[in-house]
Formats: C-alpha cells, structure tokens, sequence
C-alpha cells in the first residue's frame, strides 16, 4: 500500500468530522492537544481548521512511557505545555499515527496529572491495525492497512509528508 | 578503576554520578536539558511523572544536611520512586557496622540506587566500586572533594538567566574555596561549559595551594575579583571543617570579603548573586543582597529538584535493563577468600 499524498484534504476532512463530533455531543470551548512530534504537527493544522479560542496544547508523553525500564528514556524531552486548565474542559487529543494504543494511554495518563477533563476525544491522521490496548479513535483521517514490518511515519512540519518504512 | 569509566557506561552514558570531573561538555548538557524538561513537572496538578515507579532510592546520609536531602528526596518522590532516609551518623556507624556491612545490609532488601553524603572524600566512588551491578550511586557530597549536583543546578541556574552561551560570561567563585567540594566541581562544570572567565576570590588561607590548576584566575582582593562579572556565587564558611586559625575574625572576613551592595556595585549592572545555602548573614554577604533582586539563592534551591530528577532518571536508566544476578565488577572483600 502506497502512504496517502493528499494531506491537506485529509486534514479538511478531519476538521469537517470535528467539528460535527463536537457540536453532536455539545462539548463547549474544546481545547486541543497535539502529542510531540508528529501529532503537534497535526494539531496545528487542525487547530487552524477550527479556528478554536484556546490556544493549543502540547504533551510529551516520554516520562509516562511503558517501557522506560525496557529502553531508557528519550535524550531530548520537550517540556508538556497546556496553556489553559484541564478541569472540566473538553479535550481534543491529536497524534499522527494510531498503532499499539500505548501513546495513547500514556498521554491519557499525564492528561489526568494535570486535571480532571469532563471528556477526551481521540483524532489521528493515521490509523493501522495492531492494537494492544482497547482504544480506539473517535476520528480518523486514513485508515492504512500494512505488513507488520512497515511503519508509517509522518514528517514535517511543512511540508507533511507520509512514509511507508520497511524494518528488517 | 577511575572516576571517568567508572561513571560513564560502554554507550556513553551516565551509569553513576560522582564527580564532574570525567564527564564531557555532551553529558552535561544533556543533564541541563533532561532538567528542563522536568521543571515543567511542578505546574501539573499532580506533581509527579511515573519515570522511576517501583524503584527504591536510599538517601544514606553520613554527614547532616537539610536542603540537599530535603531535595534529593523530592525529586526521587517527583520520578514516583520510593525513598528510604538513612542518618547513618545516628545508626549502625555508632555500633560499630562497616561501611561494607552497611551497603551488603541495604542491597540485600532490593534497593535501585544510592544517594551519598560522606565527610570523607572518594566515599561515593569507593561505595559505587563495590555495589552491585544494577546499583547506581550517585554523590550528594564527599569531603573536600565534589559536590556534582549543586554543580549542575549552579549551571541551570545561571543558563536559565543568562542564556545558553557561557562563553561570554565573568563568573567569580567567592569564599572558602579550600574547603569547598562546591567550588570544585563549580569551576569543573564552569570550564567544561567554556566559560568565559572564572575567576576564584578569597583570602590566601582559604584558598588550595593548585588553584590557578584548577583552570580558574585567583584573586585575593574582593573588590578587584568581581569587577565587571557577570555572575557571583559566594561560598559559606565552613567552620566545621577548619581546623587552626585561618581566619582573623568572622568580622574582619565580612569587612574584606562579605558581599555588599557598595561592593556590588563593581559588578556588571546586571550581575546575577548565587549561593548553594545555608548563608551565614553578616559574614559572607550582607541582608540586602541577599534577599535583594539580584539574587537568585531560592530559584537555586527549587532548580535543585529538577536538576536531581534529571541525574535519577538518567542514571537508571542505564541500569534499567540489569538484572541483580548479574556480577559485580570486583567482588566484595572477604568474599573471595572465603570460597578457598
């Protein structure tokens, strides 16, 4: 399978599902939170979209990792940066790819050390098969069927491009 | 074994944390940076990341402290480690249990890491020399020799205020310089960092006959020593560890070389004032300055938590894959004869 080219249309089509999403479950003043790297790099676009009132939100997710013990911690962290309360707000999470679901759970997690949100919704660029935890996203922009030795890797900021990596 | 490979693993990592003195330029930023990233910890609501959850962290302190234990503790509570406080002055020391007896005691219960203050130098080396391979030590003070973290959150501290580049900055170490494993490891990290200038002020009793091999221009005159500097860190008096009269007076040592504002004022305008603590007022700066805008004493103290965060976390790291089966690097004394 070849990665999909038309990013910008993805992203109007994400935007377009959003904001339906949000208006159907009357979730007020959402605020949006993309995950470093890639999925801050969605959540710019995005967040442009929907032209939202507060600014956006980063997390990096490398201190509330699963496999910390297994393979270290990353040599650069960039500091998490949520410019507006987490309590009882409605929150946007963005990542580039949906894989295993353990990001996920991870951002999950800091997410809740900041706060109590009244509820999170999950929006990737990316979705593939191989979930290891029951998570799953409320919106999606491509679903991309792979080999379990291919990776898809999003790289930008601009422009964003999609790559299909094989590993050995 | 040395310092530099005994704290440096095959990847270049940090394995242990004992001195500044072997590591590279790399490694300390790479600490500064790791730090950084952990100060942003303190503004979630629930203040600590799960880095370091189900690991044990002994603070075995020989010699008394507050603040270094204080915030080593925090740190190691803000990683979710759990922590076990231990005053060795009041402990087993006393009923006579060796330094060895202690450490075999303390790794039988499954401990991750060891923090150490000792009065006697090299006692953190000579403990990560002889613990077990998946234990990391790092050193909260020894002796006269190294005090590696207040180093580094010395270097935070000034890289927060005055930017990343240290090669255009004037900084002066003032006080008890040959009593200070600070000042040490300050003008390690200070010229490791390329520092500009460093500069060492105090009387010729206080400071060590090598001084000027420590990579540091020595000044025995305070109003010469901090003209146009850019940062002052001034040392406490350690009265403990003198022994003879190298000191006229606490008086007269205040007139010559206690920090004012008058004498401040030499300084560049926008000089930064740093101290690693406790401050004895009235002997080595005055009230003003220290409470004054100009000092940066507090901000000291709460990047000390990060900075301790950055050196946990990177230290088990690399211990994060080893098993306690594995062997130790030379075998406790006693051990081997006892096979024979």
């Amino acid at each position: 399978m070849n990665a999909p080219e038309d990013i910008a249309a993805i992203l109007d089509d994400m935007a377009g599902q959003l904001a339906a999403h949000v208006g159907k479950h009357g979730a007020n003043a959402p605020a949006m939170v993309g995950i470093h790297t890639g999925g801050v790099w969605v959540a710019e676009q995005l967040h442009r979209r929907l032209q939202l009132d507060e600014p956006l939100g980063s997390l990096d997710i490398s201190f509330y990792r699963d496999d910390f013990t297994r393979i270290g911690m990353n040599p650069v962290v960039q500091p998490s940066e949520l410019p507006f309360t987490i309590d009882d707000r409605h929150i946007i999470l963005v990542d580039d790819v949906l894989h295993t679901g353990r990001t996920i759970r991870a951002a999950l997690n800091e997410l809740f050390d900041y706060g109590r949100p009244a509820s999170i919704l999950l929006a990737a660029l990316i979705e593939r098969d191989g979930r290891e935890l029951p998570i799953e996203a409320s919106v999606v922009g491509r679903h991309v069927s792979l080999q379990p030795n291919e990776h898809i890797k999003l790289t930008g900021p601009s422009p964003l491009r999609l790559e299909i990596q094989q590993t050995a | 074994m040395s310092a530099s490979n005994l704290q440096i693993d095959s990847k270049g990592r940090l394995r242990h944390f004992l001195s500044i003195s072997g590591l590279n330029r790399q490694l300390l930023t790479e600490i500064l940076d790791t730090a950084e990233s952990f100060a942003g910890v303190t503004a979630q609501t629930v203040k600590k990341v799960p880095l370091l959850r189900g690991k044990t962290i002994v603070n075995l302190f020989f010699e008394a402290s507050t603040r270094t234990r204080t915030t080593f503790e925090l740190a190691a509570k803000r990683l979710s480690a759990d922590v076990l406080n231990i005053n060795v002055t009041q402990s087993s020391a006393v009923k006579g249990e060796t330094l060895l007896d202690t450490l075999r005691n303390l790794e039988a219960m499954h401990i991750d890491m060891f923090v150490v203050r000792h009065a006697d130098s090299g006692a953190a080396h000579f403990i990560a020399n002889h613990a077990a391979p998946h234990i990391s030590v790092i050193n909260a003070g020894d002796g006269r020799h190294s005090h590696p973290t207040q180093a580094m959150l010395d270097m935070f501290t000034i890289r927060r205020v005055k930017g990343p580049d240290f090669g255009r900055l004037r900084v002066a170490i003032v006080g008890d310089i040959l009593h200070s494993r600070v000042a040490r490891s300050q003008i390690h990290a200070l010229n490791l960092l390329h520092t500009g200038e460093v500069r060492i002020v105090a009387p010729k009793t206080l400071i060590p006959v090598d001084a000027e091999s420590l990579g540091a221009h020595v000044f025995h005159d305070l109003h010469a020593g901090i003209r146009d500097v850019d940062v002052v860190i001034m040392l406490r008096l350690q009265r403990e560890r003198m022994q003879g009269a190298l000191l006229p007076s606490e008086h007269e040592y205040y007139e010559l070389f206690g920090l004012t504002e008058e004498k401040l004022a030499l300084a560049s305008p926008d000089v930064t004032v740093m101290h690693p603590g406790p401050i004895n007022r009235g002997v080595e700066m005055d009230s003003e300055v220290a409470d004054g805008p100009r000092s940066v004493i507090l901000e000291q103290v709460t990047h000390g938590i990060a900075v301790r965060m950055a050196v946990m976390s990177m230290a088990m790291r690399t211990t994060a894959g080893t098993q306690e089966t594995e062997q130790r690097k030379e075998p406790l004394p006693g051990k081997g004869e006892a096979a024979e």
